[in-house]
């Protein structure tokens, strides 16, 4: 969009952090590198439109542009079917919001006022053996995908070894309490689908993290250089990763909220029905619609009960594979890891997940 | 966007979420429990709103570290800050959506395209006898799975009331829906419900009607997900307007 702003060049002698390196807390591989400054080539120009256009000014015009045309506006948008979209994608929003701001709280936290040695003492040394307890801290916060994004970010950028991050990443929506204790709900007369659920979610977000020590290149990370953190002011520090992270990991939230609601109302559920019948199909079509549908880790039980045409197993793949692979989780992590990171992360875990989905749900259910 | 710009929109999030939440405009969106949580994550957008401007607009910053000669206290580059997250524009959608559009709850256009959400899954052992009362306030959902999973033997032929908004049945009869949230609008299913006997007709899709009636014993199947969908045999109804709680 026109934001009519250009990054500001920084010089390329931006000293390095300034916490001396606690250490590479069970860091096998080169610690994840931030991104470099931006290139400053053709930012003469612009930069001086830019500061005479400001974004501010730039937001100004575009709201009251919005307050003048409301009414036409409303009327484009009152068709049944672009209504249900604006209703759909309004309500993930809201419902996502709470868990956004308390999760990039936490996150600011971690970024600020958690010191790099607590992680060192809070984790165990050695990486593989971090990755279990990382996902078994995950079980314990509950937490919603849309929070656990920017929390393994700032996990990573305090010298946690990005396995167990990535780790954490995935079990802290997918498995804790308030999760499972939908899940039970939605499946009264099936308790064995808690456990599968469970089990099959553990399993997957180790495996990733062991799968990223084996394979993982830190390289394929960047974060996005972010100096305010390292302000000699805490405070300043606090609300600046406050006021990012919202923004940033908010931003692609947007994107996919308008994804999920174009799924929701563009993709009849008469379509599945055909599917439901073959049990390959069965179980790709509900791993792909988990993707594509993004719906909440808090939710998707409920969902997943309503989809009683489909076998057991499918549904069980629908509830491992939404929590850990969706569009508004791809988005994000695109936005706070990294292209390069988010298109192989995510088919990864997708692939991990529907094979350990199927194998659990062979044994339990 | 630079860091004003952010504050701004952080803050006009911060407002609709707060505006919503403090009428019962949320209601339309996700469920009643999450208010407390919108409303204190509201608040908190609006605190980093305020202490960002206050944080950017204050003249200079008391003590800028010599140690830190390119860091970010350089005020001098006043909020041209450096990778401000441009996807952050598209924050404002969610603020047009509440503030300006307002869109309704969920009715007969989503209603049509899903199935009902009743399956034998979520079946219950056993129902409780019905409230006191002639007719006896239900919900559609507590009909619906009364009828079909108890085959009304907890409804007998007690008399009762239930609303809900008219959408188009499989073959073009008027149905009874109601939407049902686990969690917000978009797990949203419907509750169908077909009627009998005196059956409302002539009312536009989306129309809150309340019926009264008894138990019927048939049964038709929702061509989306070919769940059996539960009758009642109406005896009487009347429109209404729509609820303030749209959802079950």
């Amino acid at each position: 969009m026109v934001s009519g702003q250009t990054d500001h060049p920084v010089p390329a002698g931006e000293p390095e952090r300034r916490e001396p390196a606690a250490g590479a807390i069970g860091v096998a591989t080169p610690d994840v590198r931030e991104e470099g400054p931006a290139p400053v080539d053709g930012d003469g120009p612009r930069r001086r439109l830019g500061d005479r256009v400001g974004s501010v000014e730039v937001l100004a015009g575009l709201l009251i542009l919005l307050i003048v045309f409301r009414e036409p506006l409303a009327r484009a948008l009152s068709a049944p079917r672009l209504q249900t979209w604006t209703t759909v994608f309004v309500s993930v929003m809201v419902q996502a919001v709470p868990f956004l701001v308390f999760g990039v709280l936490l996150s600011a936290v971690i970024a600020v006022f958690v010191p790099r040695s607590f992680w060192a003492r809070a984790l165990p040394r050695h990486p593989a053996l971090a990755v279990p307890v990382a996902s078994a801290a995950g079980v314990v916060l509950p937490g919603c995908e849309c929070g656990s994004v920017p929390i393994a970010g700032s996990l990573i950028r305090r010298g946690v070894t990005p396995a167990a991050a990535l780790a954490f990443l995935l079990a802290a929506p997918a498995i804790n309490p308030i999760v499972l204790t939908a899940t039970a709900v939605a499946f009264p007369n099936n308790p064995e689908m808690v456990l599968g659920r469970g089990v099959a979610s553990l399993i997957v977000a180790m495996t990733m993290g062991w799968l990223w020590l084996r394979l993982g290149r830190a390289d394929w990370i960047r974060l996005p250089r972010r100096p305010e953190l390292d302000d000699n002011s805490r405070g300043r520090a606090f609300w600046a990763a406050v006021r990012h992270d919202v923004t940033h990991a908010g931003g692609f939230l947007v994107l996919g909220a308008m994804a999920a609601a174009s799924i929701n109302v563009l993709v009849p559920e008469r379509w599945l029905q055909t599917l439901a019948d073959n049990p390959v199909l069965s179980v790709l079509a509900l791993a792909v619609l988990a993707v594509l549908l993004s719906i909440c880790s808090e939710a998707d039980a409920f969902v997943a009960a309503s989809l009683s045409q489909f076998s057991l197993t499918s549904r069980l793949v629908f509830l491992v594979v939404g929590p850990m692979v969706d569009l508004k989780l791809i988005s994000m992590q695109t936005g706070v890891f990294g292209r390069r990171f988010a298109f192989r992360f995510a088919p990864a875990t997708f692939a991990v997940a529907v094979a350990v989905a199927v194998a659990t749900g062979a044994v339990l259910l | 966007m630079n860091r004003q710009a952010q504050a701004v929109v952080l803050l006009l999030l911060g407002g609709a979420v707060i505006r919503a939440s403090l009428t019962d405009l949320y209601l339309n969106y996700v469920k009643e429990g999450l208010r407390p949580f919108l409303i204190a994550a509201g608040l908190l957008l609006v605190v980093a709103a305020v202490m960002t401007l206050w944080y950017e607009l204050r003249p200079a910053a008391p003590s800028p570290a010599p140690a830190d000669p390119a860091g970010p206290d350089d005020h001098a580059d006043h909020g041209h800050g450096h990778h401000e997250p441009r996807v952050g524009w598209l924050l404002i959608l969610p603020v047009l959506g509440l503030l300006l559009v307002a869109p309704p709850a969920l009715g007969s256009y989503a209603a049509g395209q899903a199935g009902t959400a009743l399956s034998s899954q979520q079946r219950p052992s056993d129902y409780p006898p019905l409230p006191d009362g002639d007719p006896v306030q239900v919900s559609v959902l507590d009909y619906a799975s009364r009828a079909l999973f108890d085959k009304g033997a907890s409804i007998g032929d007690r008399r009762v009331r239930l609303t809900g908004f008219i959408t188009a049945g499989p073959n073009g009869q008027p149905i009874l829906a109601r939407m049902v949230l686990s969690c917000c609008a978009a797990d949203g299913r419907p509750v169908k419900l077909g009627m009998t006997g005196d059956v409302p007709g002539g009312l536009a899709d989306d129309t809150w009607v309340e019926v009264t009636g008894r138990y019927s014993d048939r049964i038709a199947r929702d061509p989306v997900n070919d769940a059996e969908i539960p009758y009642l045999d109406v005896e009487s109804w009347r429109q209404v307007p729509a609820p303030k709680r749209q959802y079950e």
